[in-house]
């Protein structure tokens, strides 16, 4: 694991939906080693506490990283005052990120509303071979449809409220595809009760399962031991941390 | 250059700012950023008998200039430390403050005596951690419990013995009279203060704990305060901690009375805040035409 702390310029700001804000950041040393499922812990002005947000595009031949967010307290508020050209402090890239192997035939990304931006650094990676199941709250939250295309990724959108795509929770499609098998691996990331859901469905049928969690957070890089996850290892009871040994988890270690 | 190297307990620090106790596991995640060897110490993880799995998740929340946290003393043993984690630490020319922790006073002084053959160079005794249910915060609380627990650990061992004391308490002095009496060779504070933090839309705590400790900037104040009480109240050496951010946080400290200085929740805003206050101390007792750094040491002048 090789992170760095600075601060890096801001290329490019846009608002993407309602409190969601798309970041790209000029940070070449960063870019070159993160790989997907990997997070960046950014200083909000003011706070004491860092703020963990996943990456959402890895560009190392432009030397940028991009983040998308949701504005949910003080602290991502103030990260999003930040505009293009601002310096943004980030100690990055860390944690432990998704299991990518390029033989892969078949994989399923699943995103349940802010938990879909860690999932397009896979489609970019899978192409073709990705089906991108997200899921939002509206038609109005939701996000990155566009960018999963232009990966080459199937998509398929569900909203809660039936205002686009199929109506109802992610889990609905995914138990349709997850039964026609040739599945090689499932990463998602998203409210624990959808990946619950998912890990079920995935141990029922056999299926590899990558998650990526989250949780309060202090250091970051698996020092103070802030953000613990109940996992098992080895039969035993073990509490995993979400920064250091995640956030990425092999679905079938966590302890719901 | 000033110089800024300490004595405390007739172990020399080449700088007084040492990573607090929790904030800096062991130091190996923080090597990824800097060498250790710019710190003058560091107090490790505190350390029980046996492995603890700690509280469960939230540990952390936000306040006012700060921060909670109730992690719960999770860490891997003392016979782990002593086999994985130590010898690494040896490798760095720092001094290391072996943070201990226990139950019962038995067994603080059988995790002290463990160590009593190792070149761990200080041990500080947790005798206030908010956070665990047993032992922690009920021997800092009471003059005799607090001097039960030095007493037996003091027994078992001839290293410099910091017992690090807790500010949930009436009069932090007398605690730390009564500590002295019992054969410590210095104090350690503040702790964190027990804080809670509830989020309205749900009605439930943040942290799962309920309650946790707090630390961070909006302690500071009372840091100064209860080290300057204890400082005036003792005989043996004072290392201050407490929302310590800045040099100029460390300089206010070691006036009030403090010959050395942990950094803690800083870090985790600023994980490069040791090496740079360190720095800006530097500048500040340059800017004075202070030689040393001891000159500052209890140079506050009360009214």
């Amino acid at each position: 694991m090789k992170y760095t702390q600075g601060q890096f310029i801001i290329t490019e700001k846009k608002a993407i939906a309602r409190e969601i804000y798309s970041f790209t950041i000029a940070c070449p040393e960063v870019a070159s080693v993160a790989v997907p499922g990997q997070f960046v812990h950014i200083r909000a002005n003011g706070f004491t506490l860092r703020r963990p947000i996943s990456i959402c595009g890895i560009d190392r031949k432009n030397g940028t990283l991009r983040i998308v967010f949701e504005i949910r307290g003080e602290g991502t508020a103030e990260i999003a005052k930040l505009n293009k050209g601002d310096l943004i402090d980030m100690l990055a890239p860390l944690g432990h990120g998704f299991t990518v192997d390029e033989s892969f035939g078949k994989v399923v990304l699943i995103g349940g509303g802010i938990g879909t931006p860690p999932m397009l650094p896979l489609a970019e990676i899978y192409g073709s071979r990705a089906v991108a199941i997200t899921g939002f709250r509206s038609s109005a939250a939701a996000i990155l449809q566009d960018d999963f295309k232009a990966a080459g990724a199937e998509t398929i959108l569900c909203t809660d409220d039936g205002s686009a795509g199929i109506h109802g929770f992610v889990t609905q499609p995914f138990t349709e595809l997850a039964k026609s098998g040739n599945i090689d691996m499932v990463y998602a990331c998203g409210p624990m009760p959808m990946l619950k859901g998912i890990a079920a469905i995935c141990k029922e049928n056999g299926i590899r399962c990558e998650i990526s969690l989250e949780e309060r957070m202090a250091c970051g890089i698996g020092a103070c031991l802030g953000c613990a996850c109940r996992t098992v290892r080895n039969d035993e009871e073990y509490f995993a941390h979400v920064c250091k040994d995640g956030p990425v988890f092999n679905a079938e270690e966590v302890l719901w | 250059m000033a110089d800024l190297s300490v004595k405390v307990c007739g172990v020399d620090f080449k700088n007084p700012i040492i990573p607090a106790s929790g904030v800096f596991g062991y130091g190996r995640e923080y090597e990824e950023l800097f060498p250790l060897s710019e710190l003058g110490g560091i107090a490790t993880k505190g350390t029980t008998l046996h492995r603890r799995t700690g509280n469960i998740a939230p540990r952390i929340a936000e306040t006012p200039s700060g921060m909670l946290n109730s992690v719960g003393l999770q860490n891997p043993g003392i016979d782990h430390f002593i086999e994985t984690e130590l010898p690494y630490l040896l490798t760095k020319d720092l001094v290391i403050l072996a943070n201990i922790a226990g139950s019962t006073p038995d067994e603080c002084a059988e995790v002290a005596a463990k160590l009593e053959d190792t070149d761990v160079h200080m041990i500080e005794l947790n005798i206030s951690c908010p956070n665990v249910k047993q032992g922690g915060a009920a021997f800092g609380t009471s003059c005799d419990m607090a001097a039960e627990v030095t007493r037996r650990v003091r027994e078992v061992t001839k290293k410099p013995l910091v017992v690090k004391l807790s500010p949930n308490v009436t009069s932090i002095a007398d605690i730390a009279r009564s500590v002295e009496a019992a054969g410590a060779d210095a104090v350690s504070l503040i702790n964190t203060l027990l804080g809670m933090r509830i989020d309205i839309n749900t009605g439930r705590p943040i942290l799962r704990n309920n309650v946790g400790g707090m630390s961070g900037p909006a302690v500071f104040p009372v840091a100064v305060r209860m080290v300057w009480q204890v400082a005036n109240a003792v005989n043996i050496p004072v290392i201050g901690m407490g929302g310590v951010s800045s040099g100029r946080d460390a300089i206010e400290l070691m006036m009030a009375g403090a010959s050395a200085v942990q950094v803690g929740a800083a870090i985790f805003t600023d994980p490069y805040a040791p090496v740079r206050i360190v720095e800006e101390m530097n500048e500040w007792l340059d800017s004075k035409g202070i030689s040393s750094v001891n000159e500052i040491i209890g140079a506050v002048k009360p009214w």
